[in-house]
């Protein structure tokens, strides 16, 4: 099937509706209306209500109570509109769903799924448009996961759905009309596994997300321009990271960069540098180089947030410069 | 209806030796405290103890209950272990949470008591969900959600009963009105003086109690209970009380007078229902130092069995951060 990351969504939630009969779905607008982004198209009708729940807007009270109900083994997918709106009840993801497990000595777990998306690109300026997963991969007991395409959406949703430990899944609003082929029958993709989007034998450039596009974009420039052959890595989990992938690149090519488009500050970037290193440090032949987005909230003006949003021609150009391509 | 007094007699002298454990374990607790034993904040429960035993008796055991950080007596009222309880304020690897938890995250899932928090107002949402599970798939079982007064005015609180009213879920919100949150008095923190009336907003029934009293703690839940059970949704219960110690161990207790604290001690709920089982003539004074003697034992059993248990192994550190699939 040639289908959209929204319908790839729907699809992965539709499937898993019908295997498991005690999964529910709760978030806001995500019944009859079919959410903001569609990715719940189609269920209201086929489970009704009761099991695809419209909720007020109530951050805490949805993420607490797919916590209280998947703590009893009954899964919940609870959808929270936009990552920034997470904010308002992160002390159920990040104090309670994470922790429950450690906190009971292995007695209770959590196997409740947070879907929400990220991002930029869409003119909806600061408090719609942030990309805040590093502040969840610091989270232990949680596990975060970033498709980027329609397949890579379908099959970590339903691993993360099947999972026995609290996931966030984190989309990208600019992905969900990018299409992709996707198997019909079921499939899982493992958490914790990155993927390699473009082989090659130069330079490792690692991302994540909608910045995986850019990146590949990149990449071709790159060969175009100055004949260079990257390998594009998308981690499409940041906790857990795949660090043997990670690595087992690095040592084959012995340049590295890491671009993604949340701020540089605190960005994941910086912990996939350091993990390169500690573990693969005789094997770089330059520094590793860091691509993020700029230290500001994220503008309204359209000229300005394309120029908040890192391009393949910008990530071309630090790449180049870093690497003293010519 | 008075469903108290139509209590068979053993049950009335087991929720008074409920009440008695309650207040002895923390006693006790108190004391390792001072010992050294038990280390970190520990927030106790003694003259609040009719709400816990009240209350819960109108549950059955499949039923659930969440807590709080002051959590021992709706632990042990539910029916929990005392040696995995002292063995878990102790940091001991055979207490309930492995040593990992603590006084503030005992739970005990085996007895529907499914959970204890650090963070005040955060089980309200947690307790609606395991309302929402019960009402998808569970039927017939209630949840009693247990929090202080410091939680009323929580976003938490707000979100989690207009959610309950609005789906029908079974909860049964138990408000434990102390009067302080910490330090700050329920009349600098909440903008109406009688509490259940924000059960209005969110169209539910609200009902204020006195939380010294056993017998009206039990009416209350019961009728509470029966409603919820029937599919009429939740409700609010607020319960009238008063914290005798500090909010912790570390608490001098300087913001209330002594004037204050006396008048409440006079009104201790333990004390109160001897007196009323006395009346009845279902206690006798002779019967007292038997009861005390058996609790006594028990707690010194479970304390000894708790001092015996090893802590975690350093390698314990890195157990259960995630459930292994």
């Amino acid at each position: 099937m040639y289908i959209s990351y929204a319908e790839a969504i729907a699809l992965a939630l539709k499937e898993e509706l019908r295997r498991d009969r005690n999964l529910t779905v709760i978030g806001e607008d995500i019944g009859r209306y079919g959410g903001v982004f569609k990715a719940t198209r189609g269920l209201f009708e086929e489970f009704g209500e009761e099991r695809i729940k419209d909720t007020p807007i109530s951050e805490t009270a949805i993420l607490g109570i797919a916590v209280g109900c998947s703590m009893l083994g009954y899964r919940v997918v609870a959808e929270i509109m936009y990552i920034d709106f997470m904010t308002l009840g992160c002390d159920q993801i990040i104090n309670q769903a994470a922790k429950m497990h450690y906190m009971s000595g292995g007695r209770l777990n959590v196997p409740v799924v947070f879907r929400t998306q990220g991002g930029a690109g869409i003119r909806n300026a600061a408090q719609h448009s942030q990309s805040l997963e590093a502040w969840y991969m610091h989270i232990p007991g949680l596990k975060v996961v970033m498709p980027s395409t329609p397949y890579d959406a379908k099959g970590l949703l339903k691993s993360a759905i099947r999972d026995e430990n609290p996931v966030l899944f984190i989309e990208h609003k600019k992905l969900y009309n990018t299409k992709g082929e996707v198997p019909e029958d079921d499939y899982t993709i493992k958490i914790g596994s990155a993927d390699i989007k473009r082989k090659g034998s130069d330079i490792t450039l690692i991302s994540n997300s909608y910045m995986v596009f850019n990146t590949l974009e990149a990449a071709d420039k790159l060969n175009e321009v100055y004949g260079i052959d990257c390998e594009v890595i998308d981690l499409r989990s940041i906790s857990p990271l795949d660090k043997e992938s990670i690595v087992r690149s690095v040592i084959k090519n012995n340049r590295v960069a890491v671009i993604h488009e949340a701020c540089l500050q605190g960005g994941i970037g910086g912990e996939i540098a350091s993990i390169v290193q500690s573990e693969a440090f005789d094997y770089l032949d330059w520094p590793v180089l860091r691509i993020g987005g700029p230290f500001t909230p994220v503008p309204f003006c359209d000229e300005l947030e394309d120029h908040f949003i890192l391009n393949a021609d910008t990530i071309v150009q630090k790449v180049a410069d870093h690497f003293k391509l010519a | 209806m008075d469903f108290f007094k139509t209590l068979p007699l053993e049950k009335k002298l087991d929720l008074y030796s409920t009440m008695k454990k309650i207040r002895l374990f923390e006693q006790t607790v108190f004391q390792l405290t001072s010992q050294g034993l038990v280390h970190g904040s520990v927030h106790f429960y003694i003259g609040q103890e009719a709400i816990a035993a009240g209350i819960i008796a109108c549950l059955k055991k499949e039923d659930y209950i969440m807590s709080t950080h002051r959590c021992h007596g709706h632990m042990i009222a539910k029916g929990a272990d005392l040696k995995k309880m002292f063995a878990e304020i102790m940091g001991r690897v055979d207490g309930y949470c492995r040593g990992k938890g603590g006084t503030m995250h005992l739970l005990d899932p085996d007895i529907g008591m499914m959970g204890t928090n650090g963070i005040v107002g955060a089980g309200i949402p947690i307790a609606t969900g395991l309302g929402y599970a019960c009402s998808n798939f569970e039927k017939g079982k209630a949840v009693v959600c247990f929090f202080g007064d410091g939680a009323i005015n929580t976003g938490a609180f707000h979100e989690s009963l207009n959610i309950a009213s609005l789906w029908k879920l079974p909860v049964i919100y138990v408000c434990e009105n102390n009067l302080y949150a910490i330090s700050t008095s329920i009349g600098k923190a909440a903008s109406v003086s009688d509490l259940s009336r924000r059960a209005v907003a969110y169209g539910m029934p609200g009902y204020n109690t006195d939380g010294n009293s056993l017998p009206q703690v039990l009416n209350t839940a019961r009728r509470c209970i029966d409603s919820v059970k029937a599919g009429s949704g939740p409700c609010l219960m607020i319960c009238n009380t008063y914290r005798q110690l500090g909010h912790s161990i570390h608490d001098p207790r300087s913001y209330r007078t002594k004037e204050e604290e006396d008048k409440w001690l006079k009104k201790d709920p333990i004390a109160r229902y001897e007196t009323l089982l006395k009346k009845e003539g279902v206690l006798k004074e002779n019967q007292i130092p038997k009861i005390d003697e058996k609790l006594k034992e028990e707690i010194n059993d479970a304390l000894e069995f708790a001092k015996n248990c090893k802590k975690p192994a350093q390698k314990d550190l890195f157990e259960d951060v995630y459930k292994l699939c």
